[in-house]
């Protein structure tokens, strides 16, 4: 179980990064929350893996830990504000610069392979 | 009495000039003397004790931790270094009264000087390796300041700039230096230091030590390579050069080298180190100085000869040549600062320093001349005046030493040259300057300078008349605790008299006059001979090596950054990627020993719709809105994971936020374009996705090793008080509003924080709203669906029920505060998403921002309330109690700290998302422009 969780969280870094590398803001922010899933399984998984064991005081046997559980709660709301702030900022950012590249203007290398793109076509 | 005052008056009296300079040019100049005049009169007090062979000591703890004290000790040489810089600082003074135009700034000048003169003070009397570098760089910060004092001149900035990038690339250099001796011998004291010069000299890493402390030296004393930056330096005031260039600045390499003698001299690299680089610079100073025709420049050129000659007699590993050095270190600094102001004089009564126009200045200022020919003799080594004596002791060292092997002759014999051409440029400063005809084109006809302009001058000429002829009634005594200071044990027998005898040094004297008088007789066919060579300016040359330093940086910098963020975070992730695998390299094993928790059919499942729409959302990424469709995906199976592994507040909590994040993205992504094109090259992509598999590998495995490493956890403290202490059986819960609480009300902060940002962006959004779609079609104008409108509305009594429940019982099971706040807000969304904005407004006419900052204050106010009952901030008080029909039950301080972070939530998650939805109707927020 371990490994698949772990490699799940594999899965979910290389995405995020992935997406996060591209140069439109929506998909940066689709990577970010990708990332933030695997940012906050990860930390979850600082407190090791454990089945019915949830931190509730006489509902089960062994319990969980329950710190990491503390951390990643707070970190998932914080995660959904500061997604919302990107993502406004993203929209902002269109508004002012009429585009929705990363750096505000659109790259002229990225201008040229288009142009190549399309005489390929 | 306190050894600190001596260096701490001058320091408080850089403030002084600057407070009266408004009270006149008189006031000012006695006000600035009072403080040095002090701190002489203080090390007077203290010379006494010096000169009974007792050495002063005083420290104060500085950072001990680290071994550094204010540490100040006063020996014999520190005293005569005290004595040239705090008596010609006076003396500089007094003289730069009358020298400054009413255009310059008095106050500022002063104030720079004072602050020289202070790191000057505080480098002589430093006990401490360290405590003496900062002053040494603080002599090249305030020497910048001062040299470039006339900033409005071009050639002042420059040579300024020069000045600081040479002495202070030499201070680092000796910074290096001090801290290895500090690592040899455990100490930065200087004491200690001097006292273990067998152990420095016999380690491993003496000849690096040596070699970086001798390059804080040489750039410093202009020695070669370093000299260029001196001449340049010329283009300060006078006054400076007087100062800085003759007694102090100049004098704090050979300082340096006298302090550390002890330790650093006496083996063979220091020989070959220091005397052929004081060789060498002794003739190409004398030779250079001949020729040049500004007067500053040729003393400029003269003083690295000088310095070059003092490097020489310490570079010879002679006690008596390093009591000859000591003496022309006196000698050149009474010389050579009178000469300087005579220069000044001349420059200030005549408008020119050119010596090709200045000529037969003696009928217009007799006086002066009378001044500076004395010195310049002096300089010239003429007998009965100070140069001759230290001169007639350099020829003898140079006799006496035979390092050289065989070849040892060339010494005294490349002496004897520097000193045929120091006579001749010192026949050249007389000559051309006080007699050989008239003057040619001035500015203004010169005369003789205010009365009081030539104390200064008259002083230090006494001075050199009085040591030329009575040596060892005046500078005897002085010249034996300094040298004993250098030598660290008795200075050697030697004879402070004009008259050795006919012997060799004479004769060398002798050859030297009469060598100097016929280069000067010959001089037309030298300048012919020397005006073939193409003059390189130093200036040029430093500056083309900073330019294309500079050049070479921006071109890093333009390589690094090019402005494209992703190119920024494609190397961030690099660079991440190297340090996170590197370690990974070295570990053999990545499987822990905790036992693993066997595979079933529904966490396979899980894991195989997480993994598939995870890369689902990559592929698709272009087509924003299927990628998001497998993105809210992703984050339901991440709830579900939570769920699966004891989470239930996580899994709660990541549910709905998944609800909020997916409306927002959905909202987003109808002002945002909803289809891309294809942008980044193949190349990039492949690129791209292997820097970021990679990093997936390294991440994955780390988690990996963690999931299957024992567990040692702190967490039992919180599982054993949790019922106890946070009165709540939810741990997670009492852990976010009772142990961390405080964590958690800064985490409530920043999400109101962030939301209230989100507002102000929103706020301000100018942007167009799409009325069709990437594909043309226009977007639906329909009313809501009915159907929607009846179940929302029907649903909300009941969704806020259950927030209300989820509140009230996260205490003891799985819910709280932000959980019941994200249910909340979803309920109130869905009535958004079912009935538009304007349905809701006249409604739901809440304030969010109020909202979120009452929520704040309550949880922040119940905080503050365990003060009022003398407990810590944030101190929780639960207590039970019985109700009828309702039975028992608990009331916790907790709950309302906890509805305060429901409170922020609801108005956090609202503000965003209300807002971001009023975008998309007439009923968009406006701000004014200028809010």
């Amino acid at each position: 179980m371990e490994a698949i969780y772990a490699f799940c969280v594999g899965i979910l870094t290389t995405c995020g990064f992935f997406l996060v590398l591209r140069g439109r803001t929506f998909t940066v922010v689709m990577g970010l929350t990708l990332l933030s899933y695997a940012v906050n399984l990860f930390l979850f998984a600082s407190g090791r893996l454990k089945l019915d064991g949830a931190a509730v005081l006489g509902q089960s046997i062994e319990y969980s830990d329950p710190l990491p559980q503390a951390l990643v709660l707070t970190a998932i709301v914080i995660g959904f504000a500061m997604t919302a702030f990107v993502v406004i900022l993203a929209m902002r950012s269109r508004a002012d610069q009429g585009n929705d590249h990363v750096d505000g203007h659109i790259p002229v290398q990225s201008t040229k392979s288009r142009i190549s793109e399309k005489r390929h076509s | 009495m306190n050894l600190l005052w001596v260096v701490l008056l001058p320091l408080i009296g850089t403030l002084v000039p600057l407070f009266t300079e408004r009270f006149g040019r008189n006031i000012c100049t006695f006000s600035v003397a009072i403080l040095p005049a002090w701190s002489l009169i203080l090390v007077l007090m203290f010379a006494g004790d010096v000169f009974d062979g007792q050495d002063i000591r005083q420290s104060i703890d500085w950072i001990p931790a680290m071994g550094l004290d204010l540490s100040f000790r006063l020996d014999g040489l520190s005293l005569l270094f005290l004595l040239l810089i705090l008596g010609i600082g006076l003396l500089v003074i007094l003289y730069a009264r009358y020298y400054l135009s009413a255009k310059d700034s008095m106050g500022r000048f002063y104030a720079y000087l004072i602050l020289f003169m202070s790191a000057m003070v505080g480098i002589v009397i430093s006990n401490n390796l360290i405590q003496l570098w900062l002053f040494w760089e603080l002599t090249s910060i305030s020497s910048f300041l001062l040299i470039s004092f006339w900033s409005h001149k071009s050639e002042a900035r420059k040579g300024a700039r020069m000045a600081l990038t040479v002495t202070g690339a030499g201070g680092l250099a000796l910074l290096a230096g001090l801290l290895l001796i500090g690592n040899i011998v455990d100490s930065y004291d200087l004491d200690t230091v001097l006292a273990n010069g067998d152990l420095i000299r016999s380690h491993a890493t003496y000849p690096i030590a040596l070699i970086l402390v001798l390059l804080g030296a040489f750039t410093k004393s202009a020695q070669f390579p370093f000299h260029f930056w001196l001449p340049h330096a010329m283009s300060a005031p006078t006054p400076v050069s007087a100062y800085l260039h003759s007694a102090t600045m100049v004098k704090a390499g050979i300082f340096l080298m006298a302090r550390f003698y002890p330790v650093l001299a006496g083996t063979d690299l220091w020989f070959m180190i220091v005397s052929l680089t004081g060789l060498t610079t002794l003739l190409l100073g004398a030779y250079v100085a001949l020729f040049k025709h500004d007067l500053k420049g040729l003393l400029a050129y003269s003083t690295i000869s000088h310095l070059g000659l003092i490097t020489l007699l310490l570079g010879l590993n002679s006690e008596l040549a390093a009591v000859a050095a000591v003496f022309h270190i006196i000698n050149h600094a009474t010389f050579k600062a009178s000469l300087f102001m005579a220069a000044g004089i001349i420059d200030h009564e005549s408008g020119s320093r050119d010596m090709r126009k200045l000529n037969g200045l003696w009928k217009y200022m007799p006086y002066t001349a009378t001044l500076a020919i004395v010195a310049a003799l002096s300089m010239a080594g003429v007998p009965l005046l100070n140069g001759f004596l230290s001169k007639e002791m350099f020829f003898s060292e140079t006799l006496n030493q035979s390092m050289l092997g065989s070849l040892s002759w060339m010494i005294p014999l490349l002496a004897t040259v520097g000193a045929a051409f120091s006579v001749a440029y010192s026949l050249r400063f007389i000559h051309d300057v006080f007699f050989n005809g008239v003057p040619i084109d001035l500015p203004k006809t010169p005369k003789e300078p205010p009365r009081y302009m030539k104390v200064p001058v008259e002083i230090l000429v006494t001075l050199c008349l009085l040591v030329g002829i009575f040596p060892a009634y005046v500078v005897g005594d002085l010249l034996d605790v300094a040298s004993f200071a250098v030598l660290t044990h008795e200075v050697p027998i030697h004879s402070l008299a004009i008259w050795h005898g006919f012997n060799i040094p004479l004769f060398m004297s002798f050859l030297a006059m009469v060598g100097g008088a016929t280069i000067y007789y010959n001089r037309r066919h030298l300048f012919e001979f020397q005006s073939h060579f193409d003059e390189t300016d130093a200036k040029h040359i430093f500056e083309g090596i900073i330019q294309s330093i500079v050049k070479a940086s921006q071109q890093i910098i333009t390589t690094l950054e090019n402005g494209s963020l992703q190119r920024y975070i494609f190397l961030l992730l690099l660079f991440t990627l190297v340090m996170g695998a590197l370690p990974l390299l070295d570990l053999t094993q990545n499987t822990g020993s905790r036992p693993q928790i066997p595979v079933d059919g529904v966490t396979i499942t899980g894991a195989v719709l997480l993994i598939l729409s995870t890369i689902a959302t990559v592929i698709w990424y272009r087509q924003r809105f299927i990628a998001l469709i497998f993105l809210s995906v992703v984050g339901l199976i991440v709830s579900l994971t939570f769920a699966q592994f004891s989470a239930p507040d996580l899994a709660l909590t990541q549910l709905s936020v998944e609800i909020a994040t997916i409306i927002l993205l959905l909202l987003a992504l109808f002002f945002l374009p909803q289809n891309a094109h294809k942008e980044s090259s193949n190349r990039r992509l492949s690129g791209d996705l292997l820097v970021s598999g990679l990093i997936g590998c390294v991440i994955g495995t780390i988690c990996f090793a963690m999931l299957t490493t024992p567990l040692s956890t702190i967490s039992d403290f919180f599982i054993a008080n949790s019922k106890t202490g946070g009165g709540g059986t939810n741990v997670v819960n009492v852990i976010l509003v009772d142990f961390r609480g405080f964590d958690t009300l800064g985490e409530i902060t920043v999400l109101g924080i962030a939301a209230l940002g989100v507002y102000k962006l929103i706020a301000k959004m100018r942007i167009y709203m799409p009325t069709r779609d990437d594909k043309g079609r226009a977007w639906s104008n329909d009313p809501h669906p009915m159907m929607l409108e009846m179940v929302s509305q029907s649903l909300l009594p009941l969704a806020l029920l259950v927030s209300v429940y989820i509140f009230l019982r996260g205490h003891n099971v799985p819910g709280g505060g932000f959980i019941a706040g994200l249910i909340t807000s979803v309920a109130i969304i869905q009535q958004y998403i079912a009935h538009g904005v304007l349905w809701m407004k006249p409604r739901v006419n809440i304030d969010y921002q109020w909202l979120i900052a009452g929520g704040i204050l309550i949880a922040t106010a119940t905080g503050l309330g365990s003060w009022i009952f003398d407990k810590p901030f944030l101190s929780t008080w639960f207590d039970y109690f019985g109700l009828p029909w309702i039975g028992k039950f608990e009331l916790a301080s907790a709950m309302l700290f906890d509805l305060g972070v429901y409170l922020t939530v609801v108005g956090a998650v609202m503000l965003i998302l209300a807002n971001l939805g009023k975008l998309t109707t007439s009923e968009r927020i406006h701000i004014k422009e200028n809010d």
